[in-house]
């Protein structure tokens, strides 16, 4: 067995602070002061004092000591939170970004299936975009020449190739992008499902194509929050967490390991400046509580009791049509629901647009719902069809006490993510 | 699958940049295709939805040149034309200027506007102020054909020797402009000044260059301070190849030659440094 990917003590820091901050909502005040600083900021600059140096610039690592080595052909899944380095990582592998220290050795080509569309023009055809597209991928020329063919079918898009892409519907000119995407044939495919764009349809092609790709003997690293797809797909995982890999295992031991140590505990998730992605602002997450009737924080739910869920945020500035809520999945990956604040029409309307401000999204999840064991709590909040702020699937985890539930009297467990209370009725007929 | 797929793939080994980075030539070549790719959309994209189309390459220099051979015939500006017709001689300085001036407006932005490739995959960062410079060569090419018709019309014929000359020259303009389009475009990355700071440096640069007035007439020491501004050496070099004006290579030339070498190696290796951050601050 040859070696893919071979990892070492690798790190990679950022700075963060002034530089990046600056002007951040274009306020006047500051743009007037920073103006009047200018002269002072170029002589410290001029004469290396300050300003890029290390007083007002923190940095983080974003990887740090990170070791291991991938064989050829193996599915690898990592796992870890947001920002845990996961993304930072994909990036140094594909040489996005370069290490800050260590070094990496990857034996072939390596792609990205959410490469997709890098490139395309909008005034280019169909065809001229696949041409320019799979040359931005690193293909040859007559490499895709020979490809083409099967690149048009597989994007069911034939009739339109030579319409520009401007004129595509979303759905062909991602089903056309990821047409190119999924024929790089590149040795080593990295996916980072936490970043796919599209619908459910679009994602679930995305994992179609990478099972495939294993199969045919390509080295694959699989970067998920969905624990069950981690755990169809992949035989091995290592886990990372704040930029450090902290175990590397059979997929299920690593998943247990990361479930049971990576949630926060109490009913409780804080999320402090650390936590939160540069990319979610205006979106700045605070807290996530799960309380009982009596509005105290509970780690293990009542089954027979309602719940409260409640996600307090900042808006740094105002953002229309946001809309927050919870997914509610399963240990295993599974999603149970999934609900929004203005899912009601009144609120929808009501809260079009939310100023800044701080604020508590609340919602009651009513008894008779869950069935015994552990269900994981994620946050969402976005614009449909805009923008995601922010995101964190396995945000919160917390225990569910069945005392009391229907069917109770037979002491078996129960299949099944819910465990509703249902209206029997019984009849006799005759 | 393919033939194409089968080669024995190569290990690449990722390292943290250590003091200047090497230029990486090779990688450069691999990627050679993706030039061509991105100078031909360049190319298709210009002049899509526009009414002129690919008009537009000649309407600038020439109505420019209308312009100062207004002020000229009019006594505006008094310049010298080393006694030649002063369309022909605004022209020919305009060409060069116009393919320098387009180069580094597009140049220095190829990065920023290109920033969704920069921070989703791999390619030499090279390309894409590369790929820039040399798509405004089709530009030169259209407006060049006017060039033609008017030396015709004023019956201006050039040297034998124009046929290697001018090739060296207009290398000599990309070579110019490539070097100063590489500073622009890596320090856009950082500070988006540059968009502000263009539009006045390119202003000020016409008025040092003989573009629209001969820079014959200076004294030697006047002329060799001026060389300093590889541009003038261009334009001056254009001239003398198409309408053998001027004293043709001579010292102030290799000066306007070496300092346009050192720009542009200058530029390499200031771009190289800088690629490192560029998909962490663009």
């Amino acid at each position: 067995m040859t070696t893919a990917i071979s990892v070492k003590d690798l790190g990679k820091k950022y700075r963060i602070g002034a530089a990046q901050t600056k002007f951040k909502y274009g306020m006047l005040r500051e743009v007037l002061v920073d103006a009047a600083m200018t002269p002072v900021r170029m002589y410290k600059a001029l004469t290396g004092k300050g300003a890029r140096g290390t007083t007002n610039t923190a940095s983080f690592w974003a990887l740090k000591d990170v070791t291991f080595d991938v064989e050829e052909g193996k599915v690898l899944g990592i796992i870890g939170r947001n920002g845990a380095g996961k993304s930072t990582l994909l990036k140094v592998l594909s040489r996005v970004t370069e290490p800050t220290l260590g070094t990496v050795s990857v034996r072939g080509r390596v792609g990205s299936l959410l490469e997709v569309g890098t490139g395309f023009h909008p005034e280019l055809t169909g065809r001229e975009n696949i041409f320019m597209n799979g040359a931005i991928l690193g293909m040859k020329n007559a490499e895709i020449e020979s490809k083409f063919d099967e690149i048009v079918d597989f994007s069911e898009v034939s009739q339109f190739i030579d319409t520009p892409v401007k004129r595509y519907s979303s759905g062909m000119y991602l089903r056309l992008a990821f047409a190119v995407a999924a024929h790089l044939e590149p040795e080593i495919l990295v996916v980072d499902e936490v970043l796919a764009v599209g619908d459910a349809e679009f994602q679930r092609k995305c994992l179609g194509k990478m099972g495939d790709v294993a199969q045919q003997g390509r080295t694959v690293l699989f970067v998920s929050h969905n624990m069950s797809a981690i755990m169809r797909l992949t035989q091995e995982a290592i886990v990372l967490n704040k930029g450090q890999l902290i175990m590397r295992a059979p997929t299920q031991e690593a998943v247990d390991f990361y479930l049971s140590s990576g949630q926060a505990q109490a009913g409780e998730r804080l999320w402090d400046g650390e936590d939160v992605p540069a990319s979610s602002s205006p979106f700045r997450p605070i807290s996530l509580k799960v309380k009982n009737k009596s509005g105290k924080v509970i780690d293990t739910v009542r089954s027979i009791e309602p719940v409260t869920v409640e996600f307090e945020y900042q808006l740094d500035a105002s953002i229309t049509g946001l809309r927050v809520g919870f997914y509610l999945s399963t240990m295993r990956g599974e999603f149970v629901l999934t609900s929004f604040d203005t899912d009601a029409p009144e609120l929808f309307e009501k809260y079009d647009s939310r100023k800044s401000g701080r604020y508590v999204s609340r919602a009651e999840i009513p008894a008779d719902i869950f069935n015994e064991g552990r269900y994981s709590l994620g946050v969402n909040a976005s614009s449909f069809g805009v923008r995601r702020y922010f995101m964190d699937e396995n945000a919160l985890a917390f225990n569910v006490d069945i005392s009391g539930a229907p069917g109770m009297q037979w002491g078996e467990p129960r299949v099944g993510p819910v465990r509703p209370r249902l209206n029997w009725k019984i009849e006799k007929l005759d | 699958m393919t033939e194409l797929i089968k080669h024995e793939p190569t290990t690449i080994y990722i390292k943290p940049p250590k003091g200047f980075a090497a230029l990486n030539l090779r990688d450069l070549w691999i990627y050679r295709e993706l030039v061509f790719f991105m100078i031909w959309r360049d190319i298709k994209v210009r002049y899509k939805q526009t009414l002129l189309g690919a008009l537009w390459a000649i309407i600038q220099p020439v109505l420019t040149m209308l312009v100062f051979n207004f002020l000229f015939t009019r006594g505006v500006i008094k310049v010298q034309s080393d006694g030649i017709p002063y369309p022909i001689f605004s022209y020919t300085g305009l060409l060069p200027w116009g393919l320098f001036v387009a180069a580094l407006n597009s140049a220095s932005r190829s990065l920023t506007s290109n920033h969704n490739m920069i921070t989703k995959i791999y390619f030499p960062r090279l390309i894409l102020p590369i790929a820039s410079v040399l798509g405004g060569l089709v530009d030169f090419v259209i407006a060049f054909i006017v060039l033609i018709g008017m030396m015709v019309y004023f019956k201006v014929s050039p040297a034998w020797n124009v046929l290697w000359t001018l090739p060296l020259f207009l290398i000599l303009a990309i070579v110019t402009a490539l070097g100063v389009s590489l500073w622009l475009a890596a320090i856009n990355v950082q500070y988006r000044d540059v968009n502000y700071a263009l539009p006045f440096l390119t202003q000020f640069w016409l008025f040092i260059t003989p573009v629209i007035y001969s820079s014959a007439g200076f004294s030697e020491k006047m002329q060799l301070a001026y060389s300093l501004n590889p541009m003038a050496g261009v334009v001056n070099g254009f001239r003398w190849a198409l309408l053998g004006s001027g004293n043709g290579p001579d010292t102030s030339l290799w000066v306007s030659v070496t300092i346009s070498f050192l720009i542009l190696f200058g530029g390499l290796f200031y771009f190289r440094n800088m690629e490192k951050t560029f998909a962490d601050t663009i």
